[in-house]
């Protein structure tokens, strides 16, 4: 009866006919087809809507699983190993044991998935089964269903504050305007509200059976092709707000949602440490394969010595022996297998429990905490905490990472005429000394409307991204929420009479003042929400509790922050107390606008106070605040209009035609409108000043005017940009009815395009925005965040380069530069902006490298630090970055102090750090807080997003969010110092304590014909590497403390350790590689000397090796640990206790368990020996000398004591050998002449 | 101070969600202890060890001294030897004498070793050889012994019981000792009671409960080199006979080092409970276990022991040598400690 289709476009190669195809989907309503067979659906095809996200399902979960593990070379390696043991002709031990290792860590490597795969079932199923209202033909109305119901095709209704369940094409809304207000936290975090449009031209009814007579096509009746956009889909996961219902047609549904095609999984990067730890482990392999030749050679002369068949020499069923050199092969896999933890199995599960345990303590730490947001430090990526610790050089953003993001308007100047708002500055000032009381009580009333908020939209929308939890949290956080004290302006005095004299004089039409401020609060995209709404906004805390009586809300406002009046009374704020009152004051709503009553009078207060103003970026925000300030209050704003009350008192409703959005390579925005009185078409633009100049034309009478006052306000944005403002260019053009039905045409054109839409648009906002006129410019203040100079101080300390890339003109760089001590006075700042050609840059480059050169090279300078900082705009960096260029230019960038990139792109971000981390192989770091971050946090090595008003693209994309710049001190100094060495010591000694328990066994193949003979039951060595030594390791990985927090925080020099090669390099892992030989050769042959000739069986001879060795690992690792906390003893005396425990209740228990190996009550009887004690303790003390030694020699003394005892043990050392090698001569003789041949006759 | 209040005001409202909770553990600031060297406590702590030790070593090295040992090799690669005839072919029951003479009272309670070199009791396959489901007297595994036991699992068709390398290469020599009193022999009691381990002769080894025995051992066969069915090891004593036979468990419990001795009786009986008093001796051999095919010896020891087992001098000695080091140590360390760190001091 009807075929309504609708063709989606999808992103792809357009000229891929066949992809085209798939990509392309007609769309049928599902309603005609309503209750019949599921074959007859038309859309049965696309993916339905219920999602599963989980790998397994329990019936195949095994299969799947093993599946999965064994992708992982080690456990691959590991199986094998163990597959040859069940080869007769090789096998080491019984077949069944060899698997146990390998089983309990793939049994818990399993436990852990389906943990995690269970918690990603539970949170699709709380999804699945959400409620939502599809459209019912039969019921003829809107029915409750759950959201894996919904099909694509059908159509949904979506009411306010309930989560889109698909991708919607939004067709009709409650709104009069046919807009629907959508928050995306729960995608990118952004909880600024945007506007999505209707479908136009489709539906202006809820009558929904319209729909169906309608043709619901995208080719309207007239074959008018309609683009529908991303600004009419609503995307699955987002909230629906400030709009009663609306309601939309699913396009995609489920997995094909843009949402769920988004969702990659958590990201997976690769630490430095763990790149060198795999050449390690290549290490080990080489040193296995040569062990192991020397036991399979070894077990060859063996048989070859063997001149006739002794009795002990097995053969096989038959009674035949395999030559010497086939099993001295078939030996080479028995070695394998005997000797296979030298490769360490259980370390990639280790270093895996210490990450966690790290990041838990990361995660907890209060001094990461911001009580202003509540929230904590984010880790996004779990596998790079150590690379925190090496840190080499820093790229940080400016906006909203150094500074706060809290835009205050400062200064404008309008018609060249600056207006320098002194009152403001003063006020500012005032502000500050008590800014710290402050925002704990804003933080304290928006955490409770924070809270409340919390509790109503308790949707399980925290669930609908899988593995971050902290999701639903953090967007709440993130609102971009604005204090009244930072908001309000205190007016120019001059400025106002200027504009009440323009008022009288041109009834305030085309006035440029009046144009000015009407720019200020239309060519934006803030949107006003009524605080009455549903919606609870964060913005100010005045908007929670709204009463008209100034005097009731004060008491409510004192009764909440009664700490907030304790401050004032204290006599040390005395000072402050009438601009706490005027505060006080203005947080009833009622602005301090006494100094002024006309603009009082023209606008009651109550009125005022009712607005409050959604802003994309805070600088839109701080505009809008200040225009309201002189009066021109933007009260609401639709797609299609503007409303704004003027001075004057009346409301003057502007119709928006376009808004030409800000982009990054057009660097400004436009709003065009017809003027409500004149009715002309005004263009609005705003922009950075560059972006502007260029297009300024010479609308006003040609005479030099004009130019006077654009040179004038370039002069008063280079003063501005001085200060550290941020300055933006405010310009009108008046577009002529002509000029703007030409323009209208190639616009719609370019909206309805399908393929190059971008450009095409960009092309006609360029169109339009020429022969500008400038109004004036406005300077905005960003003020450094709290901390930003000691933290930048410390990380230089620490060996840490910092460079700050940003976007703002060079002069507010520079500014910033020295507020934030990156530059220094005196400083050389070798300053290479606004060079245009490559010739320059060369030759630039080249002289100040030769000065640089020369500057190191002078032997005066060789003491003092680097004082050189470089200055580079985006310009220049585009030269300099050019592949002819870029090793001159780090050549001089390595020998600057800090690097100030202003004016430069996102893409000239991420090379930057690209070309740093690649060519100077250092460790990198990027932070930034905005989506112009993204791709620089990406890239570096490690990506830290701040979690400020900028939205949360750069957090999604970091491998750790924090909320403060000064945060980076104690992430960096302390825990990426902790984590780094920590980790790196955990490793080395992993590797050691393997290589040690496994060289035991290598040198008893000394003396059992190298035929893989174990003097160690078998299950005890699986349990010594499995239970007994695992758990101290992880504790050292997870909470020693080599130096106190606060002397790391203290002495940033220490980080220096990390940086580099760390402490985990190629000397201290053979280091401990030779110390485990060292040891095991003592554990070993102390007790082969003590036992040497007597009647000890293996078993016997084994368990004071078994032992010893695990007192010298256990002891080696209580000499590593530098801080015994309850947690040490417990875990160190655990595992003593628990080997002993385990060991005797095996041997007691164990007849015949386990043939053929049988430890039967073999410890219980050494136990009975004194023999065995003294075995263990002489050679544990033996072999841990030289690590005491090594202790003793950093011993804290003077200077020349410390020097005089490493040779006071290598002389003591060398005694010691001699003298052995003394005794042992003299044994050896002596045990010659005990020896009696027959006839010869002693007396003893 | 201000902020202090404000934060827990903020806490008793519970309005900071995330807040991490700040305790000692959440914030690494849990009460450690760290060992810090310094010469206060190194010196005295090196001076004490080491003295201990010497203490030690010296008591290791008397009580390995006090004790006597005697070895005598009987090989008889030599063609001096007495035992060198037996070598020569493969006369089964040849038997050669050796005589010796102590020349003090060797004290008693002396012990009897017999010892091999050269002997790999710990080679792998060697090890595994055997069934101990057969050795703890289950009769089910005499029909079909372990597979383990390959090659010796098997002979003409019928079970080996007990199966096994190990079993099979059971050390057969037999040693007589005689003392020479005026010309005439006078056998030198041994006592081969209790020489294995108690767990080995009631625990781990079981004879199958059958009386007589022999009739467990039905159409078994015995190892291929035994002269004689387990059951027949020692018929005059049935608590030493089939698998609880003393000499059996000694050498089922294999020995760790190529180069061992193994227990063979002791001798506290009789006018020998003090030990072998000075005098002429005579040992009668019957030599049947074959050694120069792997270029092994044979010895036997006689041995009394202490409570360090036998003669070894090796650990005293480590012990003194480590305990001087650290005196020394202790006492260089004291000079240069005197002589850099007090005038700083002042």
């Amino acid at each position: 009866e009807c075929n309504n289709t609708c063709q989606c476009e999808g992103a792809g190669p357009p000229q891929l006919q066949k992809a085209r195809e798939k990509e392309l989907r007609s769309l049928v309503s599902n309603l005609p087809f309503e209750g019949l067979g599921k074959s007859k659906q038309p859309n049965r095809f696309f993916k339905p809507n219920a999602i599963k996200t989980n790998k397994y399902t329990p019936l195949f979960f095994i299969p799947m699983n093993l599946y999965e593990q064994f992708h992982r070379l080690a456990n691959v390696y590991f199986v094998g190993l163990a597959i040859l043991n069940f080869i007769p002709v090789v096998n080491a031990f019984q077949p069944e044991v060899a698997l146990i290792p390998i089983c309990v860590i793939m049994f818990l490597t399993a436990l852990k998935d389906g943990w995690e795969d269970f918690r990603r079932y539970q949170s699709d199923k709380k999804l699945n089964n959400m409620p939502c209202l599809i459209y019912s033909r039969a019921a003829k109305h809107y029915i409750e269903r759950r959201w894996k119901d919904v099909r694509v095709g059908d159509f949904v209704k979506v009411v306010c504050n309930e989560t889109v369940p698909a991708d919607l094409l939004l067709l009709h809304t409650s709104d009069p305007n046919n807009v629907c207000h959508i928050e995306t936290s729960n995608l990118d975090g952004e909880t600024n509200l945007k506007q999505r449009n209707a479908l136009p031209g489709l539906c202006t009814s809820l009558n929904v059976k319209r729909f169906l007579t309608f043709s619901r096509n995208r080719e309207k009746p007239d074959k008018e092709k309609t683009g529908a956009g991303i600004e009419s889909l609503l995307l699955r996961g987002c909230t629906v707000r400030n709009t009663e219902h609306a309601i939309g047609f699913v396009v995609y549904a489920g997995h094909e949602t843009k949402s769920m095609l988004n969702n990659n999984g958590p990201r997976y990067k690769r630490s430095k440490l763990e790149r060198r730890l795999n050449v390690d482990v290549f290490f080990c392999v080489l040193l296995l394969f040569i062990m192991c030749l020397i036991g399979s050679l070894g077990h060859y002369l063996w048989l070859k010595n063997l001149s006739d068949v002794p009795s002990f020499l097995v053969s096989d069923s038959k009674g035949h022996l395999d030559s010497p050199s086939l099993s001295s092969f078939y030996m080479f896999f028995t070695m394998i297998i005997l000797l296979q933890i030298l490769i360490p199995i259980s370390l990639y599960v280790s270093v895996e429990l210490v990450k966690i345990g790290q990041i838990f303590f990361i995660l907890t730490d209060v001094d990461l905490y911001d009580e202003e947001t509540d929230s904590r430090v984010q880790c996004r990526s779990l596998n790079i905490t150590e690379d925190l610790g090496q840190i080499e050089y820093i790229f940080s953003d400016k906006t909203g990472t150094l500074t706060e993001n809290k835009m205050v308007f400062r200064r404008c100047s309008i018609m060249g005429k600056d207006y320098p708002h002194k009152e403001n500055a003063n006020h500012l000032a005032l502000l500050e000394e008590t800014e710290s009381e402050e925002n704990v009580i804003f933080s304290q009333s928006s955490l409770s409307s924070q809270a409340s908020r919390f509790d109503e939209d308790s949707s399980p929308v925290d669930t609908h991204r899988h593995g971050s939890r902290h999701r639903s949290k953090m967007a709440v956080n993130l609102i971009a929420f604005l204090h009244h004290q930072e908001t309000q302006v205190i007016p120019d005095e001059k400025l106002l009479q200027q504009i009440s004299r323009s008022e009288r004089s041109s009834s305030g039409i085309s006035d440029p003042y009046m144009d000015f401020f009407l720019a200020l609060a239309i060519c934006n995209s803030v949107v006003v929400s009524m605080a009455t709404t549903q919606r609870q906004r964060v913005s100010s805390p005045l908007h929670s509790q709204k009463t008209n009586n100034p005097l009731e809300s004060l008491s409510v406002l004192a009764k909440r922050t009664g700490s907030f009046w304790k401050v004032f009374d204290s006599p040390k704020q005395n000072g402050s107390s009438t601009s706490a009152h005027k505060r006080s004051d203005d947080a009833n709503g009622v602005q301090p606008r006494a100094l002024d009553p006309m603009t009082l009078s023209a606008r009651p207060a109550a009125a005022s106070g009712d607005v409050c103003y959604e802003a994309e970026s805070p600088d839109e925000a701080a505009l809008v605040y200040a225009a309201k300030t002189y009066g021109f209050t933007l009260l609401a704003r639709t797609p299609n209009s503007v409303t704004v009350r003027v001075p004057s008192g009346e409301e003057l409703v502007f119709e928006v035609l376009d808004t030409l959005a800000f982009d990054s390579n057009r660097k400004r925005m436009s709003v065009l409108v017809r003027h409500p009185i004149t009715g002309e078409y005004v263009l609005y633009t705003k922009g950075a000043d560059y972006a502007i100049m260029e297009l300024l034309g010479t609308p006003y009478a040609g005479d030099g005017q004009q130019k006077k006052i654009a040179a004038d306000t370039q002069y008063h944005l280079d003063c501005y940009a001085k200060d550290g403002l941020r300055t933006l260019c405010i310009t009108k053009k008046i577009v002529s009815s002509r000029e703007y039905q030409s323009w209208l045409a190639d616009r719609k054109k370019a909206l309805a395009a399908i393929d190059g839409r971008e450009e095409l648009m960009m092309a006609s906002a360029v169109q339009l925005e020429t022969e500008l006129t400038m109004l004036g410019a406005t300077g905005i203040e960003d003020r450094l965040q709290e901390s930003v100079p000691d933290t930048i101080t410390a990380l230089r300390e620490a060996g840490i380069k910092v460079w700050v890339l940003t976007g703002d003109k060079p002069e507010t760089a520079l500014n910033i530069g020295y507020a934030c001590r990156l530059l220094e006075e005196g400083d050389l700042v070798i300053n290479m902006t606004s060079v245009v050609f490559q010739v320059t840059c060369v030759s630039i480059l080249d002289c100040t490298l030769e000065e640089v050169r020369r500057y190191h090279e002078d032997p005066r300078n060789v003491d003092t630090t680097q004082k050189i900082s470089l200055m580079i705009d985006g310009d220049t960096l585009a030269i300099a970055l050019s592949p002819d260029l870029q090793d001159r230019f780090l050549e001089l960038a390595k020998r600057c102090r800090s690097v100030l990139c202003c004016r430069v792109t996102p893409l000239q971000k991420s090379r930057v750090v690209k070309l740093v981390r690649d060519k100077l192989k250092v460790m990198t770091l990027a932070v930034g807080d905005g989506a112009n971050d993204v791709n620089m946090i990406q890239v570096a090595d490690v990506g830290i997003g701040i979690s400020g008003q900028e939205g949360m693209q750069a957090v999604m994309a970091s491998d750790f969010a924090i909320t403060r710049f000064k945060h980076l001190k104690k992430l960096l100094l302390v825990h990426g110092h902790w984590c780094h060495t920590r980790l790196a010591n955990m490793i080395i000694y992993f590797f050691y304590k393997n290589a040690a328990y496994v060289n035991l066994l290598f040198w008893y193949q000394f003396y059992c014909g190298f035929s893989g003979t174990a003097m160690i039951d078998y299950w005890l060595m699986i349990f010594f590497n499995l239970f007994f030594t695992s758990t101290p390791p992880i504790m050292f990985g997870i909470m020693d403390k080599d130096v106190s927090a606060e002397m790391l925080m203290g002495v940033p020099e220490l980080y220096r350790t990390g940086q580099g090669s760390g402490e985990y390099n190629f000397r201290t892992f053979w280091i401990s590689m030779l110390d485990a030989f060292y040891q095991s050769l003592v554990c070993f042959f102390v007790p082969y000397l003590a036992y040497q000739g007597s009647d000890v069986d293996i078993f016997t001879f084994g368990t004071p090796l078994n032992t010893s060795s695990l007192f010298i690992i256990l002891l080696h690792l209580g000499i590593e640990i530098k801080s015994w906390t309850v947690v040490h003893w417990i875990i160190m005396l655990g595992s003593v206790a628990l080997y002993f425990i385990v060991t005797l209740a095996y041997s007691a228990i164990c007849v015949t368990c386990n043939p053929p190996s049988n430890p039967y009550w073999i410890l219980q009887n050494q136990m009975a020996d004194p023999m065995f004690y003294l075995i263990c303790i002489i050679s544990t003390v033996v072999a841990l000398l030289p690590r005491i030694a090594r202790d003793l020699s950093e011993l804290k003394s003077t200077p020349s004591f410390k020097y005089c005892l490493p040779f006071v043990f290598l002389s003591s050392f060398l005694i010691q050998i001699h003298i052995q090698a003394l005794c042992i001569r003299q044994f050896l003789y002596k045990g010659n002449t005990k020896t009696l041949y027959i006839h010869q006759t002693t007396h003893e | 101070m201000n902020m202090r209040f404000y934060r827990t005001t903020m806490k008793e409202e519970g309005n900071s969600a995330n807040r991490p909770s700040n305790t000692a553990f959440t914030q690494q600031r849990l009460p450690a202890w760290q060992p810090m060297l310094s010469a206060g406590v190194v010196i005295p702590g090196f001076l004490l060890i080491g003295l201990a030790f010497i203490g030690i070593g010296v008591g290791l090295l008397i009580t390995s001294r006090s004790i006597q040992v005697l070895e005598l090799d009987y090989t008889g690669t030599e063609t001096s030897s007495p035992c060198y005839q037996c070598t020569m072919s493969n006369q089964s029951n040849c038997v050669c004498k050796l005589s010796f003479s102590i020349g003090t009272l060797f004290k008693g309670p002396v012990f009897f070793y017999y010892g091999l070199t050269n002997y790999f009791q710990n080679q792998r396959k060697y090890g595994v050889s055997k069934d101990f489901n057969q050795l703890i007297g289950d009769v089910s595994y005499f029909k079909s012994p372990s597979s383990d036991c390959q090659p010796y699992q098997r002979v003409n068709g019928k079970p080996i019981v007990p199966c096994g390398a190990i079993a099979n290469s059971m050390f057969n020599d037999t040693f007589k000792l005689y003392q020479i009193i005026n010309g005439k022999e006078e056998l030198v009691p041994f006592d081969g009671k209790g020489i294995a381990w108690w767990t080995d002769y009631n625990i781990k080894y079981r004879n199958p409960d059958y009386t007589p025995l022999k009739n467990a051992f039905n159409d078994t066969e015995k190892p291929v080199f035994w002269t004689k069915p387990a059951y027949e090891l020692d018929t005059s004593d049935a608590s030493n006979n089939g698998f609880i036979n003393q000499d059996f468990l000694v050498w089922m419990r294999r020995a760790a080092l190529p180069n061992f001795r193994k227990l063979y009786r002791r001798i506290t009986e009789g006018n020998y409970k003090d030990g072998l008093p000075a005098g002429n001796y005579s040992l009668e051999i019957s030599y049947n276990y074959p050694v120069i095919s792997f270029e092994g010896t044979k010895k036997v020891t006689f041995s009394n022991v202490s409570w360090m087992g036998g003669q070894n001098e090796f650990l005293g000695i480590a012990y003194l040598v480590i305990g001087s080091m650290c005196v020394v140590m202790s006492v260089v360390m004291l000079i240069v400690y005197a002589k850099f760190r007090f005038p700083e001091e002042d």
